[in-house]
């Protein structure tokens, strides 16, 4: 006999991946083209760009910090970017173009660490801040206009796809190579967290600062590190979002911040730090995009989707909690 | 001082520390040998925390030598104490409680081998050898957070013996345990003593001291009180080098028989925590209720309270039958209660103490229209910081104050609303020796002045030296009723644990 493998139905991931079952069996019994090639790129190539930031929010949330300013960096490195290689007509590969705007991130989440490491400032009051300093230094002295006229590298990089193809009933469906890069992203930091010392000292900070301090962790230089991580993941999403959208708007992005915050902590991730897992973030992802998608097909007004994934947040953090503390009070 | 045998692993001389003009410690010396158990006691305050701060190596003396295994330092950082073979464990134990039992024990080894990559297989096999080496089997793979207390402290002396730890300093190591913890870890400490690790207590909990321990150092107000063999002191002595007051044993006061009932509790349940608990209390007495952890006790405080619901049973005040639902219920018909954890339970930290007794009186003293009578609060304030000899200015926050002051502001607090009967649980848990006989004689005073007080605690000499009844709790039942001048410490010792 083989023994069933047994469902923690207490932890966030297994709830999000019910939901996500539960919404893709709906939304395909309403709409019987849903199961699909075509649907499956779609939602993947919408994921990219999330997936991406949710992986650099993980990574502060289990540090023990938040960081909000994440959109306006992946902003300002994108158009500050490209207006930099249109301005001087540079025409450079596209991978460089992509190192730039992750140097740009990086240094800007250097800004956050100066702040948050240097001084010892709550993380979230120096995001805030350095959320609008950001956006607002791009507006006032970058530029507010849209760059609808890419580099011709990056439009290249936008008409790279993995997989394309047509369906038997002649529906066109493709995965850009922009998807690669959140596999990067997933690869990278899964071995950085999970098998190196310096993961485990992120955990370490998350699970409790003074501890750290005490064994000899250096908090300081461990925060720097993780806030130039976030600052250059964003820099990569940024610069990614442009491509695929083909146009550089300084607009963009931001506003996106909380989605992701929401899709992280959905997938089990904890605002107090320490924990969180990458398939729980990106299970949170998942839904959040599928939400988004899934609710038009089933004919539901788009501003529900703010309601419902509201409520998705209240429940799937909130039944874990209450499960918790449930066993708890039984344990006396 | 001549010290014979094998010379010192460690000796400080002379030591002198102060902050911001405060002389926290003045000249003090102190020295463990190998394998040597040494207790530094010392009430809160005393000087002791800047002690071990000063050998961890996160304070710097003004003046003074430290001599570790022959070789002088001027002074320690936090590296170099660790180098030197010194490792502190802290009351909060400095674990991480997301990471893994194997993890937390391996994680400073690992960062001194300074290791780049995680080696899971190699942490597990330090962490299995490790708690192989102290005899006890914890799951390396458990999350700490999920550990009972004394294991998260056996994990904790387990990393301390990774970083080939030569002196372990622990920090009120048995605040937490139960009294079978505590022989266990007593077990481990015999078992370090005989490989050579030297160990310094620092606590003051002075019963577990005197079995473990080769030496006793005594500090007071930052000064070297006295030092010697533990054979040449006894309870009451070292009581009195801590404090320098002098302590009689009381008995309490046997109050007037016929005093009306307050309260009479029938038959209350609740399925697997109580079990047909009936008894009565008197104006005017101290009731005790004893009992192991995990017998009933709290759990019978917080059903007083309506802090936890029952099952059935009838509680009558004053003769009254009164349903308890919440703790408003429980306020209204007259009863206070002390928590246990008042940190967590009972204050707001980082209010002012003005604010935290006023908290209770507010309604009273509501004037025109809801808005607060500032002066009269404020009077009654100092009246209580008067009373309680409490002796700080209103404003400061509760978390400046020691353990022992906290207790008493939670005990004005509820003083203030003139309870009828007041529920104390583990009334001195933390706090020092002489803050405690000072709430004991708080105790006797409330009782004097006709408040029937219920003393939930299994501090034995407390509850003998405050309870003119003990009801002994076991597996959720009252399995025995004394009368408190009947029983020797000993003796009820083995009624608890029987």
């Amino acid at each position: 006999m083989v023994r069933k493998p047994t469902i923690d139905f207490s932890r966030n991931e297994t709830l999000v991946a019910i939901v996500v079952v539960l919404f893709v069996a709906m939304t395909a019994i309403v709409d019987h083209n849903f199961l699909s090639l075509p649907t499956l790129f779609d939602l993947l190539r919408g994921a990219i760009v999330m997936g991406i930031f949710a992986i650099g929010v993980l990574l502060v949330l289990i540090s023990g910090g938040i960081d909000v300013s994440f959109t306006a960096i992946a902003a300002f490195a994108m158009y500050s970017t490209t207006s930099l290689l249109v301005h001087f007509k540079l025409d450079i590969p596209w991978p460089f173009v992509f190192l730039l705007s992750v140097a740009i991130g990086a240094g800007l989440g250097l800004l956050n660490a100066l702040f948050i490491a240097g001084f010892r400032l709550p993380t979230l009051i120096v995001t805030l801040g350095t959320l609008s300093i950001i956006r607002g230094f791009l507006l006032t002295f970058i530029g507010s206009q849209l760059i609808s006229n890419l580099p011709a590298n990056l439009r290249v990089f936008s008409r790279l796809f993995m997989i394309r193809g047509t369906t038997a009933d002649g529906s066109f469906y493709s995965l850009p190579w922009a998807f690669a890069a959140l596999v990067i992203v997933v690869a990278v930091t899964w071995f950085l967290l999970y098998r190196t010392m310096l993961g485990r000292m992120i955990f370490a900070l998350g699970g409790s600062l003074e501890s750290a301090r005490r064994i000899g962790i250096n908090v300081q230089a461990t925060q720097v590190f993780v806030y130039a991580f976030v600052g250059g993941i964003s820099g990569l999403a940024g610069i990614i979002h442009a491509a695929m959208a083909r146009v550089a708007n300084p607009f963009d992005i931001v506003g996106l911040e909380l989605s992701v915050i929401a899709a992280v902590v959905l997938g089990g991730a904890r605002l107090s730090g320490g924990y969180g897992t990458i398939t729980g973030a990106l299970l949170g992802v998942a839904l959040i995009t599928l939400i988004n998608n899934s609710l038009i097909l089933l004919g539901i007004p788009s501003t529900w989707q703010m309601v419902v994934i509201g409520m998705l947040i209240l429940l799937g953090t909130g039944i874990p909690a209450y499960q918790t503390k449930r066993a708890a009070r039984r344990a006396g | 001082m001549t010290d014979e045998g094998p010379s010192p692993f460690i000796s400080i001389q002379h030591i002198s520390k102060a902050f911001a003009g405060v002389q926290a410690l003045s000249d003090v010396g102190l020295q463990v040998k190998m394998g040597e158990a040494v207790c530094l006691a010392g009430e809160n305050g005393s000087g002791k925390s800047t002690l071990i701060k000063i050998l961890a190596g996160v304070e710097k003396p003004d003046s003074g030598s430290i001599e570790i295994d022959g070789k002088s330092h001027a002074s320690l950082n936090p590296r170099s104490s660790v180098a030197a073979g010194i490792q502190v464990i802290f009351q909060d134990f400095s674990l991480f409680p997301n990471l893994s039992v194997a993890e937390n024990i391996a994680f400073s080894a690992e960062l001194t081998a300074r290791k780049k990559l995680v080696r899971n297989a190699e942490m597990r096999r330090i962490a299995a050898a490790v708690l192989d080496r102290i005899g006890v089997p914890i799951d390396l793979n458990a999350r700490v957070e999920t550990l009972p207390v004394a294991d998260k402290q056996l994990v904790a002396i387990c990393r301390a013996l990774v970083s080939q730890a030569r002196l372990i300093i622990m920090d009120e190591p048995t605040t937490a345990l139960t009294d079978r913890e505590v022989r266990a870890l007593l077990a481990i400490i015999r078992r370090l003593k005989a490989e050579g690790v030297a160990v310094l207590f620092v606590s003051h909990k002075l019963a577990e001291i005197f079995e473990v321990c080769e030496k006793i150092v005594v500090i007071r107000n930052g000064r070297l009180v006295v030092d010697g063999a533990t054979a040449g002191f006894s309870l009451d002595s070292l009581a009195h080098h801590m404090t320098g007051r002098h302590f009689i044993r009381t008995t309490p006061v046997i109050p007037e028989a016929n005093l009306p009932e307050i309260l009479a509790v029938r038959g209350l349940r609740r399925n697997g925590l109580l079990d047909d608990i009936s008894f009565s209390l008197r104006a005017g007495e101290v009731l005790g209720i004893s009992g192991l952890l995990g017998s009933g006790r709290t759990e019978l405080a917080k059903a007083l309270f309506g802090l936890m619901e029952v099952d059935g049973g009838a509680v009558a005040i004053q003769g009254v039958p009164t349903v308890i639902r919440n703790p408003g219920d429980a306020i209204d018909a007259g009863i206070g209660y002390v928590p246990e954890d008042r940190l967590t339970e009972g204050l707001f930290l980082s209010q002012s103490i003005a604010r935290n007794i006023a908290v209770s009186r507010l309604d009273d003293h509501a004037g025109m229209g809801g808005l607060i009578d500032r002066q009269g609060l404020s009077a009654e304030i100092d009246e209580w910081l008067h009373r309680l000899k409490v002796v700080a200015s209103p404003d400061a926050p509760v978390k400046s104050l020691s353990g022992g002051n906290q207790q008493r502001i939670v005990l004005a607090r509820w003083l203030a609303k003139s309870p009828k009967i007041l529920i104390l649980n583990g009334p001195t848990v933390g706090v020092d020796i002489g803050s405690k006989a000072d709430i004991h004689q708080v105790i006797a005073a409330l009782a004097a002045a006709g408040i029937g007080v219920i003393v939930i605690s299994d501090d034995i000499p407390e509850v003998l030296a405050t309870c003119h009844r003990i009801l002994v709790m076991r597996g959720g039942r009252i399995v025995e009723e004394l009368a408190g001048g009947s029983v020797t410490e000993s003796d009820l010792a083995h009624r608890l644990a029987s």
